[in-house]
Protein backbone atom coordinates (compact mmCIF):
# COMPACT_ATOMS: atom_id res chain seq x y z
CA UNK A 1 0.00 0.00 0.00
CA UNK A 2 1.35 3.10 -0.99
CA UNK A 3 0.75 5.81 1.76
CA UNK A 4 0.43 9.51 1.00
CA UNK A 5 0.49 12.15 4.09
CA UNK A 6 -1.10 15.44 3.40
CA UNK A 7 0.94 17.55 6.19
CA UNK A 8 1.51 21.64 6.49
CA UNK A 9 2.94 22.77 9.94
CA UNK A 10 0.67 25.70 10.14
CA UNK A 11 -2.97 25.02 10.57
CA UNK A 12 -6.00 25.98 8.47
CA UNK A 13 -3.71 25.55 5.16
CA UNK A 14 -6.32 23.67 3.37
CA UNK A 15 -5.14 19.94 4.69
CA UNK A 16 -8.87 18.41 4.43
CA UNK A 17 -10.00 20.59 1.74
CA UNK A 18 -6.88 18.80 -0.76
CA UNK A 19 -7.16 15.46 1.34
CA UNK A 20 -10.89 15.33 0.57
CA UNK A 21 -10.59 16.20 -3.17
CA UNK A 22 -7.87 13.56 -3.64
CA UNK A 23 -9.95 10.81 -2.23
CA UNK A 24 -12.78 12.01 -4.30
CA UNK A 25 -10.38 12.28 -7.62
CA UNK A 26 -8.51 9.29 -6.94
CA UNK A 27 -12.05 7.08 -5.91
CA UNK A 28 -9.77 6.05 -2.57
CA UNK A 29 -10.74 3.09 -1.08
CA UNK A 30 -8.87 3.61 1.86
CA UNK A 31 -8.17 6.86 3.75
CA UNK A 32 -7.56 8.32 6.84
CA UNK A 33 -7.98 11.34 9.57
CA UNK A 34 -4.94 11.19 11.84
CA UNK A 35 -5.76 14.74 12.76
CA UNK A 36 -7.42 13.45 16.07
CA UNK A 37 -7.07 16.47 18.13
CA UNK A 38 -9.34 18.10 15.66
CA UNK A 39 -10.53 16.00 13.21
CA UNK A 40 -12.52 17.36 10.09
CA UNK A 41 -12.54 15.11 6.90
CA UNK A 42 -15.35 13.05 7.84
CA UNK A 43 -17.50 16.06 7.65
CA UNK A 44 -16.92 16.16 3.69
CA UNK A 45 -16.88 12.90 2.88
CA UNK A 46 -19.66 11.73 0.67
CA UNK A 47 -21.90 9.03 1.84
CA UNK A 48 -20.73 8.13 4.76
CA UNK A 49 -22.84 5.81 7.30
CA UNK A 50 -22.31 5.16 11.09
CA UNK A 51 -19.04 4.33 12.08
CA UNK A 52 -17.91 1.60 14.28
CA UNK A 53 -16.76 3.41 17.46
CA UNK A 54 -14.10 1.32 19.78
CA UNK A 55 -12.45 3.10 22.86
CA UNK A 56 -9.02 3.80 22.80
CA UNK A 57 -7.04 3.20 25.79
CA UNK A 58 -3.71 5.01 25.50
CA UNK A 59 -1.26 5.11 29.02
CA UNK A 60 -2.58 4.40 32.17
CA UNK A 61 -3.79 6.70 34.86
CA UNK A 62 -2.50 6.01 38.55
CA UNK A 63 -5.29 5.63 41.40
CA UNK A 64 -4.48 5.82 45.32
CA UNK A 65 -6.61 3.63 47.58
CA UNK A 66 -6.83 5.77 50.17
CA UNK A 67 -7.59 3.00 53.37
CA UNK A 68 -3.77 1.52 52.51
CA UNK A 69 -2.49 4.87 51.81
CA UNK A 70 0.20 5.94 55.14
CA UNK A 71 0.68 9.65 54.18
CA UNK A 72 4.04 8.73 53.61
CA UNK A 73 4.26 11.43 50.64
CA UNK A 74 6.48 9.26 49.05
CA UNK A 75 5.09 9.54 45.51
CA UNK A 76 4.24 13.03 45.65
CA UNK A 77 7.99 13.37 45.90
CA UNK A 78 9.23 11.32 42.72
CA UNK A 79 6.23 11.81 40.45
CA UNK A 80 7.96 14.04 37.64
CA UNK A 81 4.55 15.61 36.69
CA UNK A 82 4.17 17.24 39.57
CA UNK A 83 0.65 14.57 39.31
CA UNK A 84 0.12 14.33 42.85
CA UNK A 85 -1.25 16.22 46.05
CA UNK A 86 -2.79 15.81 49.28
CA UNK A 87 -2.92 11.63 48.03
CA UNK A 88 -4.37 12.19 45.02
CA UNK A 89 -3.75 12.07 41.46
CA UNK A 90 -4.97 14.60 39.05
CA UNK A 91 -6.59 12.81 36.01
CA UNK A 92 -4.82 15.79 33.69
CA UNK A 93 -1.33 15.71 34.76
CA UNK A 94 -0.85 11.98 35.16
CA UNK A 95 1.04 10.71 32.44
CA UNK A 96 0.61 6.82 33.75
CA UNK A 97 4.22 6.53 33.90
CA UNK A 98 3.75 3.92 36.85
CA UNK A 99 6.83 5.48 39.11
CA UNK A 100 4.20 6.00 42.14
CA UNK A 101 3.25 2.33 42.18
CA UNK A 102 6.73 1.19 42.40
CA UNK A 103 7.84 3.31 44.88
CA UNK A 104 4.81 3.09 47.25
CA UNK A 105 5.72 0.92 50.12
CA UNK A 106 2.25 -0.45 50.91
CA UNK A 107 1.38 -1.07 47.04
CA UNK A 108 -1.99 1.80 47.84
CA UNK A 109 -1.10 2.64 43.75
CA UNK A 110 -2.59 1.00 40.93
CA UNK A 111 -2.66 1.63 37.30
CA UNK A 112 -6.42 1.96 36.02
CA UNK A 113 -6.64 2.03 32.09
CA UNK A 114 -7.64 5.15 30.52
CA UNK A 115 -9.76 5.85 27.77
CA UNK A 116 -7.50 8.38 25.98
CA UNK A 117 -10.13 8.83 22.32
CA UNK A 118 -12.15 7.12 20.32
CA UNK A 119 -11.06 4.68 17.50
CA UNK A 120 -13.72 5.26 14.53
CA UNK A 121 -14.30 3.09 11.27
CA UNK A 122 -16.08 3.61 8.27
CA UNK A 123 -16.97 0.79 5.96
CA UNK A 124 -19.10 1.59 2.60
CA UNK A 125 -19.14 0.01 -0.58
CA UNK A 126 -15.56 -1.61 -0.01
CA UNK A 127 -13.88 2.14 0.93
CA UNK A 128 -12.75 2.25 4.43
CA UNK A 129 -12.11 4.86 6.27
CA UNK A 130 -10.29 5.17 9.81
CA UNK A 131 -10.05 8.13 12.19
CA UNK A 132 -10.54 9.02 15.95
CA UNK A 133 -11.25 12.22 18.06
CA UNK A 134 -8.90 12.21 20.94
CA UNK A 135 -10.38 12.91 24.13
CA UNK A 136 -9.61 16.50 25.82
CA UNK A 137 -6.64 17.72 27.53
CA UNK A 138 -5.00 13.80 26.77
CA UNK A 139 -2.08 13.64 26.15
CA UNK A 140 -1.40 10.35 24.05
CA UNK A 141 -2.01 11.97 20.32
CA UNK A 142 0.44 9.79 18.89
CA UNK A 143 -0.45 6.92 20.05
CA UNK A 144 -4.08 7.89 18.89
CA UNK A 145 -2.62 8.39 15.35
CA UNK A 146 -0.80 4.86 15.12
CA UNK A 147 -3.36 2.92 15.53
CA UNK A 148 -5.40 4.82 13.24
CA UNK A 149 -2.99 3.80 10.78
CA UNK A 150 -2.96 0.26 12.01
CA UNK A 151 -6.61 0.23 11.96
CA UNK A 152 -6.74 1.73 8.27
CA UNK A 153 -3.48 -0.80 7.04
CA UNK A 154 -5.87 -4.03 8.75
CA UNK A 155 -8.79 -3.05 7.46
CA UNK A 156 -7.68 -2.41 3.87
CA UNK A 157 -5.04 -4.63 3.64
CA UNK A 158 -5.54 -4.76 -0.34
CA UNK A 159 -6.21 -1.08 -1.38
CA UNK A 160 -3.39 -0.04 -3.34
CA UNK A 161 -3.13 3.54 -2.19
CA UNK A 162 -4.17 5.43 0.99
CA UNK A 163 -4.82 8.76 1.43
CA UNK A 164 -3.95 10.55 5.16
CA UNK A 165 -4.84 13.59 6.14
CA UNK A 166 -2.97 14.95 9.27
CA UNK A 167 -2.29 17.28 11.47
CA UNK A 168 -0.93 20.89 11.88
CA UNK A 169 2.51 21.52 13.89
CA UNK A 170 5.54 19.81 13.80
CA UNK A 171 4.96 17.27 16.93
CA UNK A 172 4.08 14.09 18.41
CA UNK A 173 0.92 13.14 16.56
CA UNK A 174 2.67 14.50 13.59
CA UNK A 175 5.71 12.68 13.85
CA UNK A 176 3.80 9.40 14.54
CA UNK A 177 1.12 9.95 11.32
CA UNK A 178 5.14 10.60 9.03
CA UNK A 179 6.14 7.00 10.14
CA UNK A 180 5.80 4.52 7.57
CA UNK A 181 4.29 7.12 4.83
CA UNK A 182 5.84 7.06 1.41
CA UNK A 183 5.17 10.54 -0.04
CA UNK A 184 4.21 13.96 2.30
CA UNK A 185 2.51 16.59 0.09
CA UNK A 186 2.86 19.74 2.08
CA UNK A 187 -0.02 22.41 1.88
CA UNK A 188 1.46 25.92 2.17
CA UNK A 189 0.26 29.05 1.94
CA UNK A 190 1.65 32.70 0.44
CA UNK A 191 1.65 35.00 4.33
CA UNK A 192 4.77 35.39 6.32
CA UNK A 193 3.40 32.25 8.62
CA UNK A 194 2.92 30.03 6.10
CA UNK A 195 6.26 30.27 5.11
CA UNK A 196 8.17 29.44 8.22
CA UNK A 197 5.53 26.70 8.99
CA UNK A 198 6.29 24.80 5.87
CA UNK A 199 10.25 25.48 6.39
CA UNK A 200 9.80 23.57 9.63
CA UNK A 201 7.93 21.04 8.40
CA UNK A 202 10.15 19.92 5.28
CA UNK A 203 12.79 20.28 7.90
CA UNK A 204 10.64 17.50 10.26
CA UNK A 205 9.97 15.05 7.25
CA UNK A 206 13.38 14.99 6.06
CA UNK A 207 14.63 14.63 9.45
CA UNK A 208 12.54 11.26 9.33
CA UNK A 209 13.30 10.42 5.69
CA UNK A 210 9.91 11.03 3.82
CA UNK A 211 10.55 12.90 0.65
CA UNK A 212 7.99 15.83 0.12
CA UNK A 213 6.24 17.67 -2.34
CA UNK A 214 4.68 21.17 -1.70
CA UNK A 215 1.58 22.62 -3.35
CA UNK A 216 0.81 26.00 -2.59
CA UNK A 217 -2.78 27.33 -1.41
CA UNK A 218 -4.58 30.44 -2.00
CA UNK A 219 -1.28 31.70 -4.22
CA UNK A 220 -3.24 34.39 -5.47
CA UNK A 221 -3.46 35.90 -1.83
CA UNK A 222 0.53 37.34 -2.35
CA UNK A 223 2.36 36.32 -4.96
CA UNK A 224 5.85 37.25 -3.85
CA UNK A 225 5.62 35.32 -1.04
CA UNK A 226 4.04 32.61 -3.17
CA UNK A 227 7.25 32.95 -5.94
CA UNK A 228 9.44 33.16 -2.60
CA UNK A 229 8.18 29.69 -1.58
CA UNK A 230 8.50 28.47 -4.97
CA UNK A 231 12.53 29.59 -4.89
CA UNK A 232 13.38 28.43 -1.46
CA UNK A 233 11.77 24.85 -2.43
CA UNK A 234 13.73 24.56 -5.14
CA UNK A 235 17.24 25.58 -3.35
CA UNK A 236 16.26 22.40 -0.98
CA UNK A 237 15.11 20.50 -4.18
CA UNK A 238 11.90 20.07 -2.94
CA UNK A 239 9.24 20.05 -5.91
CA UNK A 240 6.80 22.91 -6.11
CA UNK A 241 3.65 20.94 -7.74
CA UNK A 242 0.86 23.46 -8.00
CA UNK A 243 -0.65 26.47 -7.33
CA UNK A 244 -4.59 26.71 -5.94
CA UNK A 245 -5.90 29.83 -6.60
CA UNK A 246 -8.36 31.60 -3.59
CA UNK A 247 -11.84 30.65 -4.55
CA UNK A 248 -14.82 30.96 -2.66
CA UNK A 249 -16.45 27.74 -3.82
CA UNK A 250 -14.10 25.95 -1.25
CA UNK A 251 -15.91 27.91 2.08
CA UNK A 252 -18.94 27.11 -0.23
CA UNK A 253 -18.17 23.42 -0.44
CA UNK A 254 -17.64 22.67 2.95
CA UNK A 255 -20.10 24.15 4.67
CA UNK A 256 -22.49 21.91 2.50
CA UNK A 257 -20.38 18.91 3.56
CA UNK A 258 -18.82 18.84 0.22
CA UNK A 259 -15.31 18.67 -0.98
CA UNK A 260 -14.25 21.26 -3.53
CA UNK A 261 -14.02 18.11 -6.30
CA UNK A 262 -17.60 18.17 -6.87
CA UNK A 263 -17.19 21.69 -8.17
CA UNK A 264 -14.66 20.48 -11.20
CA UNK A 265 -15.46 23.75 -13.13
CA UNK A 266 -14.11 25.73 -10.39
CA UNK A 267 -10.87 27.57 -10.35
CA UNK A 268 -9.76 25.68 -6.97
CA UNK A 269 -11.30 22.57 -8.02
CA UNK A 270 -9.51 22.47 -11.83
CA UNK A 271 -6.60 23.51 -10.14
CA UNK A 272 -6.25 20.83 -7.42
CA UNK A 273 -7.52 18.24 -10.06
CA UNK A 274 -4.35 18.91 -12.23
CA UNK A 275 -2.07 18.44 -8.75
CA UNK A 276 -3.55 14.80 -7.88
CA UNK A 277 -2.58 13.81 -11.94
CA UNK A 278 0.84 15.34 -11.27
CA UNK A 279 1.37 14.04 -7.66
CA UNK A 280 -0.88 10.53 -9.27
CA UNK A 281 1.68 10.37 -12.62
CA UNK A 282 5.03 11.23 -11.15
CA UNK A 283 5.28 10.41 -7.19
CA UNK A 284 3.47 7.35 -6.39
CA UNK A 285 2.91 5.66 -8.95
CA UNK A 286 5.25 2.79 -10.10
CA UNK B 1 -5.19 40.34 33.57
CA UNK B 2 -3.98 36.68 31.43
CA UNK B 3 -5.85 36.42 28.43
CA UNK B 4 -5.30 33.32 26.45
CA UNK B 5 -6.37 32.60 22.53
CA UNK B 6 -7.44 29.45 21.30
CA UNK B 7 -9.03 27.60 18.34
CA UNK B 8 -9.73 23.95 18.16
CA UNK B 9 -9.12 24.54 14.14
CA UNK B 10 -5.71 25.88 12.67
CA UNK B 11 -5.55 29.03 11.04
CA UNK B 12 -8.41 30.85 12.13
CA UNK B 13 -6.79 34.05 13.38
CA UNK B 14 -5.26 33.08 16.42
CA UNK B 15 -2.12 35.03 16.16
CA UNK B 16 -3.88 38.06 14.49
CA UNK B 17 -5.86 38.43 17.35
CA UNK B 18 -3.44 37.72 19.83
CA UNK B 19 -0.76 40.30 18.25
CA UNK B 20 -3.35 42.72 17.57
CA UNK B 21 -4.68 42.70 21.50
CA UNK B 22 -1.39 42.82 22.47
CA UNK B 23 -0.55 46.21 20.47
CA UNK B 24 -3.51 47.63 21.29
CA UNK B 25 -3.03 47.28 25.02
CA UNK B 26 -0.53 50.12 26.44
CA UNK B 27 1.62 47.94 27.86
CA UNK B 28 1.18 44.07 27.21
CA UNK B 29 3.17 41.02 27.26
CA UNK B 30 2.59 38.70 24.57
CA UNK B 31 3.22 34.64 25.06
CA UNK B 32 3.51 32.48 21.84
CA UNK B 33 2.47 29.06 23.23
CA UNK B 34 2.19 27.69 19.51
CA UNK B 35 5.61 26.41 20.25
CA UNK B 36 5.75 23.83 17.10
CA UNK B 37 4.98 26.80 14.80
CA UNK B 38 5.11 29.56 16.70
CA UNK B 39 4.65 32.85 14.50
CA UNK B 40 3.97 35.73 16.57
CA UNK B 41 7.77 36.89 16.27
CA UNK B 42 7.11 37.16 12.82
CA UNK B 43 4.58 40.21 13.14
CA UNK B 44 6.31 41.77 16.40
CA UNK B 45 10.02 41.12 15.20
CA UNK B 46 10.97 42.14 18.75
CA UNK B 47 14.66 43.15 19.75
CA UNK B 48 15.85 39.95 21.51
CA UNK B 49 16.96 40.79 25.01
CA UNK B 50 17.73 37.25 26.00
CA UNK B 51 17.48 33.42 25.08
CA UNK B 52 17.54 30.47 26.68
CA UNK B 53 17.79 26.69 26.31
CA UNK B 54 15.22 24.39 27.60
CA UNK B 55 16.24 21.05 28.48
CA UNK B 56 14.41 17.92 29.98
CA UNK B 57 15.82 15.21 31.96
CA UNK B 58 16.48 11.94 30.68
CA UNK B 59 18.86 9.05 31.53
CA UNK B 60 22.40 8.58 30.67
CA UNK B 61 24.18 5.05 31.11
CA UNK B 62 26.82 3.86 31.91
CA UNK B 63 27.42 0.63 30.43
CA UNK B 64 30.37 -0.81 32.78
CA UNK B 65 27.89 -0.88 35.47
CA UNK B 66 24.45 -2.04 33.12
CA UNK B 67 24.06 -5.67 34.33
CA UNK B 68 21.26 -6.23 31.63
CA UNK B 69 18.68 -7.27 34.45
CA UNK B 70 16.34 -5.29 32.47
CA UNK B 71 14.43 -3.56 35.09
CA UNK B 72 14.72 -0.28 33.36
CA UNK B 73 13.39 -1.55 29.71
CA UNK B 74 10.10 -3.50 31.56
CA UNK B 75 9.52 -0.63 33.39
CA UNK B 76 9.52 2.11 30.50
CA UNK B 77 5.61 2.64 29.52
CA UNK B 78 6.97 4.47 26.85
CA UNK B 79 9.29 2.16 25.54
CA UNK B 80 11.72 4.24 25.58
CA UNK B 81 14.82 1.63 26.50
CA UNK B 82 15.56 -1.29 24.89
CA UNK B 83 17.97 -4.08 25.40
CA UNK B 84 19.60 -5.36 22.19
CA UNK B 85 22.35 -7.90 22.33
CA UNK B 86 22.81 -6.59 26.21
CA UNK B 87 23.19 -3.47 24.90
CA UNK B 88 20.88 -0.89 26.41
CA UNK B 89 19.82 1.34 24.25
CA UNK B 90 17.89 4.86 24.74
CA UNK B 91 15.30 5.84 22.59
CA UNK B 92 15.39 10.19 23.96
CA UNK B 93 12.94 11.11 21.42
CA UNK B 94 10.29 9.04 23.31
CA UNK B 95 11.39 9.48 26.92
CA UNK B 96 8.64 11.20 28.78
CA UNK B 97 11.44 12.60 31.34
CA UNK B 98 9.24 10.68 33.91
CA UNK B 99 12.66 9.36 35.89
CA UNK B 100 11.91 5.73 36.70
CA UNK B 101 14.40 4.14 35.14
CA UNK B 102 17.10 6.26 36.79
CA UNK B 103 15.09 5.64 40.49
CA UNK B 104 14.89 1.95 40.20
CA UNK B 105 17.91 0.80 38.37
CA UNK B 106 19.48 -2.08 40.85
CA UNK B 107 23.24 -1.35 39.71
CA UNK B 108 22.59 2.55 39.34
CA UNK B 109 23.80 2.00 35.83
CA UNK B 110 21.47 5.41 35.10
CA UNK B 111 21.84 8.70 35.75
CA UNK B 112 20.18 12.11 35.11
CA UNK B 113 21.36 14.24 32.07
CA UNK B 114 20.18 17.49 30.81
CA UNK B 115 19.26 17.52 26.86
CA UNK B 116 17.69 20.57 25.33
CA UNK B 117 14.23 20.32 23.16
CA UNK B 118 13.82 23.97 22.42
CA UNK B 119 14.22 27.19 23.08
CA UNK B 120 12.62 30.16 24.85
CA UNK B 121 13.42 33.92 23.42
CA UNK B 122 12.33 37.13 25.57
CA UNK B 123 12.52 39.94 23.25
CA UNK B 124 10.89 43.61 23.06
CA UNK B 125 8.22 45.32 20.74
CA UNK B 126 7.53 48.90 21.22
CA UNK B 127 5.57 48.56 24.91
CA UNK B 128 5.56 44.73 24.16
CA UNK B 129 7.29 42.56 25.80
CA UNK B 130 7.62 39.32 23.64
CA UNK B 131 7.95 35.73 25.03
CA UNK B 132 8.34 33.08 22.50
CA UNK B 133 8.61 28.89 22.97
CA UNK B 134 10.21 27.46 20.18
CA UNK B 135 10.10 23.76 20.06
CA UNK B 136 13.39 21.86 17.96
CA UNK B 137 12.10 20.16 14.68
CA UNK B 138 12.01 16.34 15.32
CA UNK B 139 11.06 16.59 19.05
CA UNK B 140 7.39 15.22 20.04
CA UNK B 141 6.58 17.69 23.29
CA UNK B 142 6.27 20.85 23.52
CA UNK B 143 4.81 20.80 27.19
CA UNK B 144 8.04 21.33 29.40
CA UNK B 145 8.82 24.52 27.17
CA UNK B 146 5.44 26.08 27.97
CA UNK B 147 5.88 25.20 31.49
CA UNK B 148 8.44 27.31 31.19
CA UNK B 149 6.75 30.38 29.43
CA UNK B 150 4.04 30.25 32.17
CA UNK B 151 6.56 30.62 34.88
CA UNK B 152 8.27 33.48 33.24
CA UNK B 153 4.98 35.32 33.54
CA UNK B 154 4.65 38.79 35.14
CA UNK B 155 2.55 38.81 38.00
CA UNK B 156 0.72 42.67 36.50
CA UNK B 157 0.09 44.10 33.14
CA UNK B 158 -1.87 42.63 30.35
CA UNK B 159 -0.55 39.05 29.16
CA UNK B 160 -2.21 37.68 26.16
CA UNK B 161 -1.26 33.62 25.20
CA UNK B 162 -1.25 32.85 21.82
CA UNK B 163 -2.11 28.85 22.34
CA UNK B 164 -1.60 25.84 20.02
CA UNK B 165 -4.30 24.39 17.94
CA UNK B 166 -6.78 21.87 19.35
CA UNK B 167 -7.58 20.62 22.30
CA UNK B 168 -4.98 18.14 23.71
CA UNK B 169 -2.54 18.32 26.26
CA UNK B 170 -0.12 21.37 24.71
CA UNK B 171 -3.64 23.44 25.04
CA UNK B 172 -4.48 22.39 29.02
CA UNK B 173 -1.33 23.63 29.58
CA UNK B 174 -1.01 26.87 27.84
CA UNK B 175 -4.87 27.88 28.92
CA UNK B 176 -4.08 26.47 33.05
CA UNK B 177 -3.11 29.98 34.30
CA UNK B 178 -5.17 32.39 32.35
CA UNK B 179 -8.52 34.46 33.58
CA UNK B 180 -10.10 34.51 30.73
CA UNK B 181 -9.91 32.78 27.08
CA UNK B 182 -10.91 34.38 23.65
CA UNK B 183 -12.15 31.55 21.32
CA UNK B 184 -11.76 32.30 17.32
CA UNK B 185 -13.46 30.64 14.86
CA UNK B 186 -13.89 30.98 11.16
CA UNK B 187 -17.37 30.86 9.36
CA UNK B 188 -17.15 27.41 8.13
CA UNK B 189 -18.36 23.85 9.10
CA UNK B 190 -15.07 22.77 10.01
CA UNK B 191 -14.68 26.07 12.54
CA UNK B 192 -17.65 25.23 14.00
CA UNK B 193 -16.98 22.11 14.58
CA UNK B 194 -13.59 22.59 16.11
CA UNK B 195 -15.15 25.68 17.99
CA UNK B 196 -17.33 22.93 19.60
CA UNK B 197 -14.50 21.18 20.86
CA UNK B 198 -12.46 24.10 22.73
CA UNK B 199 -15.79 25.20 24.08
CA UNK B 200 -16.15 22.07 25.62
CA UNK B 201 -12.62 22.30 26.90
CA UNK B 202 -12.62 25.83 28.66
CA UNK B 203 -15.90 25.08 30.35
CA UNK B 204 -14.27 22.13 31.79
CA UNK B 205 -11.96 24.08 32.75
CA UNK B 206 -14.36 26.65 34.41
CA UNK B 207 -12.62 28.97 32.32
CA UNK B 208 -14.78 32.94 31.20
CA UNK B 209 -14.70 32.62 27.92
CA UNK B 210 -15.79 34.81 24.84
CA UNK B 211 -15.85 34.27 20.95
CA UNK B 212 -14.01 35.88 17.75
CA UNK B 213 -15.44 35.36 14.78
CA UNK B 214 -12.90 36.01 12.23
CA UNK B 215 -13.00 36.46 8.20
CA UNK B 216 -16.78 36.51 8.06
CA UNK B 217 -18.52 36.90 5.02
CA UNK B 218 -22.21 37.69 4.13
CA UNK B 219 -24.18 34.59 3.76
CA UNK B 220 -24.28 31.37 6.37
CA UNK B 221 -21.80 31.47 9.23
CA UNK B 222 -22.24 28.19 10.98
CA UNK B 223 -19.95 29.63 14.07
CA UNK B 224 -22.07 32.43 14.77
CA UNK B 225 -25.01 29.62 14.87
CA UNK B 226 -23.20 27.10 17.09
CA UNK B 227 -22.79 30.77 19.48
CA UNK B 228 -26.18 31.19 19.08
CA UNK B 229 -27.55 28.05 19.96
CA UNK B 230 -25.08 28.08 23.02
CA UNK B 231 -26.01 31.51 24.48
CA UNK B 232 -22.14 31.90 23.77
CA UNK B 233 -21.06 35.97 23.88
CA UNK B 234 -20.00 36.99 20.80
CA UNK B 235 -17.30 39.72 21.33
CA UNK B 236 -16.50 40.89 18.17
CA UNK B 237 -16.81 40.42 14.29
CA UNK B 238 -14.45 40.61 12.07
CA UNK B 239 -14.81 41.03 8.42
CA UNK B 240 -13.39 38.98 5.74
CA UNK B 241 -10.96 41.97 4.61
CA UNK B 242 -8.63 41.45 1.24
CA UNK B 243 -6.36 44.27 2.98
CA UNK B 244 -6.06 42.77 6.24
CA UNK B 245 -5.18 39.54 4.16
CA UNK B 246 -2.57 41.41 2.74
CA UNK B 247 -1.32 43.25 5.61
CA UNK B 248 -0.93 39.66 7.53
CA UNK B 249 0.53 37.84 4.66
CA UNK B 250 3.05 40.89 5.09
CA UNK B 251 3.98 40.23 8.45
CA UNK B 252 2.52 43.79 9.47
CA UNK B 253 0.31 44.55 12.79
CA UNK B 254 -2.80 45.76 12.05
CA UNK B 255 -3.46 47.65 14.78
CA UNK B 256 0.05 49.57 14.20
CA UNK B 257 -0.64 50.59 10.55
CA UNK B 258 -4.55 50.76 10.63
CA UNK B 259 -6.97 53.25 12.62
CA UNK B 260 -9.76 51.03 11.83
CA UNK B 261 -8.00 47.87 13.36
CA UNK B 262 -6.75 49.86 16.25
CA UNK B 263 -10.00 50.79 17.46
CA UNK B 264 -11.52 47.66 16.99
CA UNK B 265 -9.36 45.89 19.01
CA UNK B 266 -8.96 49.06 22.09
CA UNK B 267 -12.91 47.62 22.18
CA UNK B 268 -12.13 43.90 22.07
CA UNK B 269 -9.75 44.63 24.61
CA UNK B 270 -11.80 46.57 27.18
CA UNK B 271 -14.65 44.03 26.51
CA UNK B 272 -12.49 41.49 28.02
CA UNK B 273 -10.87 43.49 30.61
CA UNK B 274 -14.43 44.11 31.68
CA UNK B 275 -15.07 40.55 31.84
CA UNK B 276 -12.13 39.77 33.65
CA UNK B 277 -13.45 42.27 36.57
Amino acid sequence: MIKLLILSGKGGTGKTTVASAFIELSKGQAFADCDVDAPNLHLVISQLSEPAKTDYYGFGKAAIDQEKCIRCGLCEENCNFGAIKEFSIGEFECEGCGVCVEICPVQAITMIDHVSGDMMLYKNDGRVFSTAQLKMGSGASGKLVTAVKQQLTQEAPDSELAIIDGSPGIGCPVIASISGVDFVLIVAEPTISGMHDMKRIIETSKHFGVSSAVCINKFDVNEDTANEIESYCNGLSVPVIGRIPYDGTVVKAVNRCQSIACYPDSPAGKAIASIWDNIYNNYLRG
Amino acid sequence: MRIAVLSGKGGTGKTLVSVNLACAAEKAVYVDCDVEEPNGHLFLKPEITEKQSVTVTVPEMDMSKCTGCRKCVDFCKYNALALLKDKLMIFYEVCHSCGGCILFCPAKALSKKQREIGTIEAGLSDSVTVLTGCLNTGEVSGVPIIKGLMEKLPEQDTIVIDCPPGSACIVMESIREADYCVLVAEPTLFGSHNLAMVYDLVKLFNKPFGVVLNKCLPGDNPSEKFCKENKIAILAEIPYDEKLGTLNSKGLVAVRVSEQYREMFCKLLSKVAKEVL
